[in-house]
């Protein structure tokens, strides 16, 4: 059978294990033994041996990314973050965490919180999410009565404190720097990097921004070590991965697999395949930012190299799928409308271009596109790339229009040539 | 009275002392208290539904901010209402998934039964229409929240049935 470290203990439409169950589970032993038998040196050290790498997007190594913050100084405060704000279109995964085993998250902070010396963590997890909210308040009450929370956890000498921060709805705020600014009470516009987080993040003290998958996998590395969680994956990468499906297809959701699970096996196994009278023509594998894969690529293991080298991110896992009666113009549409709205307005290609090319895909789905437009779409995939803009906002956008200009060379000149939509009722089906 | 009118209602009075109260101690628990002002809002618009300019001015007044810098916060987020709401908001998600399985049948069914279009309110100051970004329950899409109840796999039978069991 195949190991589900992050999802084992959640029970589908029960409600999550309270602290007593989680603990006959095997819960907060990651805690008793990183806080009273290993450094925190150690702790980073297991991290970094096996291998983990960011589930938020970016795929960076979690090791390394902790191994910048600098040594603690006396009385300084430094701060660990989950990041729960999860706005971006097509993904579903941290939710199925927070709601499903609050106390996973809480434990994996402690640990993570005590590998890196922080004073202070926060679990910024986005406003709409009602009932993770009200799952980690419990989740959160029940671990602070038991001393796993506050000063001198276990008897360790470790102080810690847990705020939970509901944000109000704002897309980029799950981009860490933005995040951080939120956190600090302004306008929520993302920082320029250097200086890193993790020297000069929240008031300027160091900070470190995790998603919250890869946090949740931190105790079961502590607790089976690195080795174990290498030989979790299929491919390269250690560990499980919760991918997702939605869209047509037969059983939409998410299910913790080994990283490194073919597209073709999450597609046709889990997700059931497609859906009587649809067929795949594609599909975004890891959220609304990475770029188009074929229905001939299905068959790329999802580890992050691969998904790379077919040209596209594993991003968040969460796949979108675009089947063959809905309009590809019309979903690129939908999908750059959304990063219109969200850009934060700092930098002018993002500010400026995004409403633009929105506009240009509306024109095109209305019927007045024209051969020019084609172009101008893909200079504007260039002027918003990686590299263009302030952060990372703008060349995410970019991914699914550049992608979906090749992929969909023909039906975007169907457009323009019959002067309309050719799919009857776009998306309206 | 016009809609507006009858949604602003209250909204010009001073907050009540036990929130003001309450909006304090949330800023001094913080190292800087206007990491408390997003909260703070939020129990605002639990209280009234929207943030008033009055309100607002309070707000700022008790977290040592100036109006305008709150103000500069409070417009940033979709979901911290500078005008006012109906009794129950309705979230309607715009984002990929829910397009892709239908939403804009929801959005036009959704219009003629209330009569308003997204990001209007009906006369009768009981509902507001809001599209939002994806809710993230894409695995039952299309998704909606009617107040804090997220409602999944929404037909427009399914539709009917909320909007009147909420009534
Ligand atoms: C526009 C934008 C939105 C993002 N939203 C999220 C998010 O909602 N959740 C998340 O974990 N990471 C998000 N990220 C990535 C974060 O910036 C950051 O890389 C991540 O939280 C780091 O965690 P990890 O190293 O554990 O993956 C976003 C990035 C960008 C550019
Ligand atoms: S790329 Fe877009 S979201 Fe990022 S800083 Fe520039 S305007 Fe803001
Ligand atoms: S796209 Fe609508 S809930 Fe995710």
């Amino acid at each position: 059978m195949t190991e589900r470290p992050l999802t084992g203990r959640i029970r589908p439409g029960a409600p999550p294990p309270d602290r007593e169950a989680y603990e006959r589970a095997g819960g907060y032993q990651a805690m008793r033994r990183a806080l009273l038998h290993m450094t925190p040196e150690e702790v980073v050290g297991d991290v970094t041996k096996s291998g983990l790498r960011g589930r938020g997007g970016a795929g960076f190594g979690t090791g390394q990314k902790w191994s910048f913050v600098p040594k603690p100084k006396p009385g300084q405060r430094r701060y660990l973050v989950a990041n729960a704000d999860e706005m971006e279109p097509g993904t579903f995964k941290d939710r199925l965490l927070l709601e499903g085993d609050p106390h996973q998250l809480v434990e994996a902070v402690v640990v993570s919180a005590y590998a890196l010396q922080a004073t202070d963590a926060y679990i910024f997890v986005r406003g709409e999410y009602k009932l993770a909210i009200a799952r980690l308040t419990q989740a959160i009450g029940e671990a602070t009565a038991a001393g796993y929370l506050g000063t001198d956890i276990l008897g360790a000498g470790y102080a810690l404190s847990l705020h939970l921060h509901a944000s109000a709805g704002r897309y980029i705020c799950g981009e860490e720097t933005a995040l951080l600014t939120a956190l600090e009470g302004r306008r929520a516009l993302p920082r320029s990097k250097p200086p890193f987080p993790q020297v000069s993040g929240l008031w300027g003290a160091p900070s470190v921004v995790n998603n919250v998958e890869t946090l949740c996998n931190v105790p079961h590395i502590v607790n089976n070590g690195p080795e174990w969680f290498k030989g979790l994956g299929i491919g390269p990468d250690g560990g499980t991965k919760l991918y997702g499906m939605s869209g047509r297809v037969r059983r939409p959701g998410a299910w913790e697999l080994p990283i490194g699970t073919p597209l073709r096996e999450i597609l046709e196994e889990h997700a059931g395949g497609m859906q009587e009278g649809y067929r795949l023509r594609a599909l975004l594998p890891g959220g609304a930012s990475t770029a188009f894969l074929g229905a001939d690529q299905l068959d790329i293991p999802m580890d992050y190299g691969s998904v790379e080298k077919a040209g596209s991110r594993l991003g968040t896992g969460t796949a979108i799928v675009l089947d063959d009666r809905a309009c590809p113009v019309g979903m690129i549409r939908n999908l750059e409308h959304f990063f219109a709205q969200e850009s934060c307005g700092w930098c002018t290609p993002c500010r400026d271009g995004l409403p633009w090319v929105e506009r240009m895909l509306q024109a095109l789905e209305e019927g007045d596109g024209e051969d020019e437009d084609l172009a101008q779409l893909q200079r504007h995939v260039g002027l918003l790339g990686m590299g263009k803009t302030f952060c990372a906002h703008a060349p995410g956008a970019m991914a699914p229009l550049g992608s979906g200009l090749q992929k969909f060379r023909e039906e975007f000149a169907q457009h323009v040539h019959q002067h309309r939509c050719p799919w009857p009722a776009g998306g309206l089906h | 009275m016009s809609t507006a009118e009858t949604l602003a209602d209250s909204a010009s009075e001073t907050l009540p002392d036990a929130l003001r109260e309450e909006i304090r101690l949330l800023g001094q628990h913080e190292a800087h208290p206007r990491a408390a002002c997003i909260e703070a809002l939020q129990r605002v618009q639990r209280e009234f539904r929207w943030v008033s300019d009055a309100h607002l001015r309070e707000v700022a007044g008790l977290l040592g901010m100036s109006a305008a810098d709150l103000d500069g916060v409070a417009t940033y987020f979709n979901l911290i209402f500078r005008r006012p709401v109906g009794r129950r908001v309705l979230l309607l998600c715009d984002s990929v998934s829910c397009w892709l399985m239908g939403r804009e049948r929801l959005e036009a069914h959704l219009s003629a039964r209330l009569g308003i279009r997204p990001g209007q309110t009906t006369p009768d100051g009981d509902v507001t229409l809001l599209p939002t970004v994806c809710l993230g329950h894409c695995d039952h899409a299309p998704a909606l929240m009617l107040g804090d109840a997220l409602h999944g796999d929404v037909d427009t039978q399914k539709l009917d049935a909320i909007l009147e069991a909420a009534g």
